[in-house]
């Protein structure tokens, strides 16, 4: 066997994609090192999933868009997916380019950073450094961290400092188009102690014409007593291999919410782990998965208690429809000597059709004796008396399921605060019903 | 409708993994009257109903139903309720997060069919009242479609429905099971409330009770998967009071349940 790796792109392509953002001369090493580590690192181990056919790398990395003045120049399918009407902060990328940001000037004044991370990276050199790619997610975890630090484009930098408290929520959209286009934003969110922040993100891709790879990374650190709350919804087209990856660190009485919607259509793999590192912190995960057609994917949700005295909670729900098949894997790990802290989670999963399937995967890892933890877990198939029930009263066999599958989300999706972002999903998923009935 | 509803069996043989449950059960239902079907446990008369409606379960091999002259046999199950067939079960299932409200708002809707839905005001009104008539909290609206319901608040929320949904014929399988009296009488007050020609009812048990309390115009007695004796209110009361082996006795059955292998 020969010791050579092969580089699975050419580091011109790295320097250029550095050169075009005019990125500090550290980030473009930080890239180059990272190629050379995708090179040799293998792909991700995951449970009960296998990627070895994924498409990974195959796609364009950097695919440069024009910039919009407003946001009526963004086509209708794409703009029905902006959550909020009303913004303190709007960003939007389109393959590798910013094409619209804004950052209201109450909140500027603020201090608050809301920039796309290679301006970041220039003006606020200092901060970045110390959290890009460093506690959260490390390039040479897997030969996927790898490719997106050699690779990362766009992306953000949300920051905001002490005590500052932002009351409406930040939105970003990222939007993958066209043929073998690839999209790799990278944001970097960080809450310094005592401040609030709500921040949603919307990763989506072209109906018809979607992209090959979306390979994106959030970092988010959550200062002591800080209260951060982070959506993402993903509705990325079956074209399309989406990776997400999330990582979160929570210091001391910080509270951290997830919300999570899985809604794309191709392959993906989501992984969403947070770290709970000072005493009483908390960290919020609500998921809500739904695969419609050939989907497949792996779809993770894991806490670390590093510090005594914290708090987790998981709910994640899984509809899979069609052919398609997904793992829901929930962790909660609690490490020795983070004492009285409390690790909750449910993950179910409901299959509709012969031919759907999907998993559950809890677990417990304990290594303290003065806790709680527990788990429910469950995978089904649509109960047919249920439906038969429903139907008896004049309702159809395809409402009667409608109403099952809402029924099965509504434990997540009733407990999301944000109205606006709680309709959007139900809009996402209302659309992937009715694109079923026209086939 | 102008027509007054009528149900009609004729023959009906169905059979549950190839065992044959009920034996050619003749019967018709007309607006305006009330039906009764009374007999032992283990004779099959839940088996009719929730043939009547569809349930996946049960298969029918031989016979003819039909309402107001429609095939009711060639329907799904969801296009039976809307042609006006009701069931109000005796083991309603339970919906995790589908409220009462909304699962009775798509019902009725299904029903109205689309551009004709029932306005949200309208059907609060007609909501709210007649909870109030079956003596229900208003907070069963909001609840999820029987969970964690008593038996007793499944089985009005169970004629709720009917009301609301107002059906051509009703069948009512074993809806006093489980009651104490006065959840009994407030059924028996919303079933009574829907009485008119345009309803017919078809009531299920096997105890007299029910019927103190909504008063049949027909008695039928089932035994061994069919109605073996048929006469009017009197016969109820001949069977309360005297119990079913007089009736075995006169028809020469010595045991009248059927299906049942040990």
């Amino acid at each position: 066997m020969s010791v050579e790796t092969r580089m699975l792109f050419d580091e011109n392509v790295v320097t250029e994609v550095s050169k075009k953002q005019q990125e500090p001369e550290w980030m473009l090493q930080s890239r180059l090192e990272a190629l050379r580590a995708a090179a040799r690192l293998p792909l991700p181990q995951l449970q009960k999933t296998n990627i070895d056919r994924w498409n990974f790398t195959d796609f364009n990395p950097y695919k440069d868009e024009a910039p919009i003045k407003e946001l009526s120049e963004l086509p209708e399918n794409i703009a029905r997916f902006l959550v909020e009407q009303e913004n303190s902060g709007l960003f939007i990328q389109k393959n590798s380019s910013v094409i619209f940001q804004n950052l209201s000037a109450e909140l500027a004044d603020k201090g608050i950073i809301f920039t796309d991370l290679a301006t970041a990276a220039r003006d606020h050199e200092e901060l970045v450094k110390v959290y890009f790619m460093n506690e959260g997610v490390k390039r040479d975890e897997h030969q996927l961290t790898a490719l997106h630090a050699a690779l990362f484009s766009g992306g953000i930098f949300l920051y905001i400092p002490r005590g500052v408290e932002v009351t409406v929520p930040l939105q970003a959209m990222f939007w993958l188009s066209g043929g073998k286009n690839g999209m790799l934003p990278h944001v970097l969110l960080v809450a310094e102690d005592h401040s609030r922040v709500d921040f949603v993100a919307n990763f989506v891709s072209d109906p018809d014409d979607g992209g090959a790879v979306s390979n994106s990374v959030i970092e988010a650190f959550v200062g002591a007593n800080a209260d951060v709350r982070i959506a993402t919804v993903n509705t990325l087209g079956e074209s399309v291999v989406d990776v997400i990856y999330r990582r979160s660190v929570v210091d001391r009485d910080g509270r951290l919410e997830w919300i999570v919607a899985d809604l794309s259509d191709g392959r993906l793999i989501s992984d969403n782990t947070s770290a709970l590192r000072g005493e009483g912190g908390s960290v919020n995960v609500k998921a809500v998965v739904l695969g419609t057609g050939e989907m497949r994917g792996n779809v993770t949700s894991y806490i670390r208690h590093l510090a005594r005295n914290t708090a987790s909670e998981i709910n994640a729900r899984s509809v899979m429809k069609d052919q398609a098949s997904s793992i829901l894997n929930s962790i909660t790990k609690i490490e020795k000597g983070a004492s009285k802290s409390d690790g909750q989670q449910s993950g179910k999963v409901l299959m509709l059709g012969e031919k759907a399937r999907g998993d559950a995967n809890p677990i417990l890892l304990i290594d303290e004796n003065d806790v709680a933890a527990g788990h429910a877990a469950s995978v089904g198939r649509i109960d047919p008396l249920q439906l038969y029930y429903l139907m008896s009263r004049g309702i159809s066999r395809t409402e009667a399921e409608r109403l099952i599958i809402y029924g099965f989300l509504d434990t997540v999706l009733s407990q999301i605060p944000s109205e606006a972002l709680r309709k959007s999903i139900h809009r996402v998923i209302e659309r992937k019903f009715a694109n079923e009935k026209r086939s | 409708m102008s027509t007054a509803p009528k149900l009609t069996i004729k023959d009906l043989c169905v059979s549950i993994d190839g065992q044959e449950i009920l034996k050619g059960v003749n019967l018709e239902v007309k607006g305006g009257e009330v039906h009764a079907i009374m007999g032992p446990n283990g004779t099959g008369k839940s088996t009719l109903a929730s043939s009547l409606m569809g349930h996946p379960r049960y298969e029918v091999t031989k016979g003819e139903v039909t309402l107001d002259g429609q095939d009711v046999l060639e329907m799904g199950v969801d296009e039976r309720a809307r042609a006006g067939l009701f069931l109000a079960m005796q083991y309603p299932a339970e919906v995790s997060g589908v409220t009462n409200s909304d699962f009775l708002r798509s019902a009725i809707n299904a029903k109205r069919g689309e551009g004709n839905e029932i306005s949200l005001m309208k059907f609060i009104r007609e909501l709210d009242k007649k909870m109030e008539l079956l003596e229900m909290d208003e907070k069963f609206a909001t609840r999820y479609l029987n969970e964690g319901f008593s038996g007793g608040e499944k089985k009005r929320n169970e004629i709720l429905q009917m009301m609301m949904l107002q059906p051509r014929i009703a069948i009512l399988d074993e809806i006093d099971s489980g009651l104490d009296i006065d959840a009994l009488k407030v059924v028996a007050k919303g079933v009574n409330s829907m009485l008119s020609p345009d309803l017919g009812v078809l009531i299920i048990t096997h105890y007299q009770r029910l019927l103190n309390y909504i008063k049949p115009d027909y008695v039928h007695v089932f035994m061994q998967g069919r109605i073996v004796k048929s006469g009017g209110p009197e016969l109820a009361e001949r069977l309360e009071a005297e119990g079913y082996d007089w009736v075995k006795e006169e028809l020469g059955i010595e045991d009248e349940t059927v299906g049942q292998r040990v």
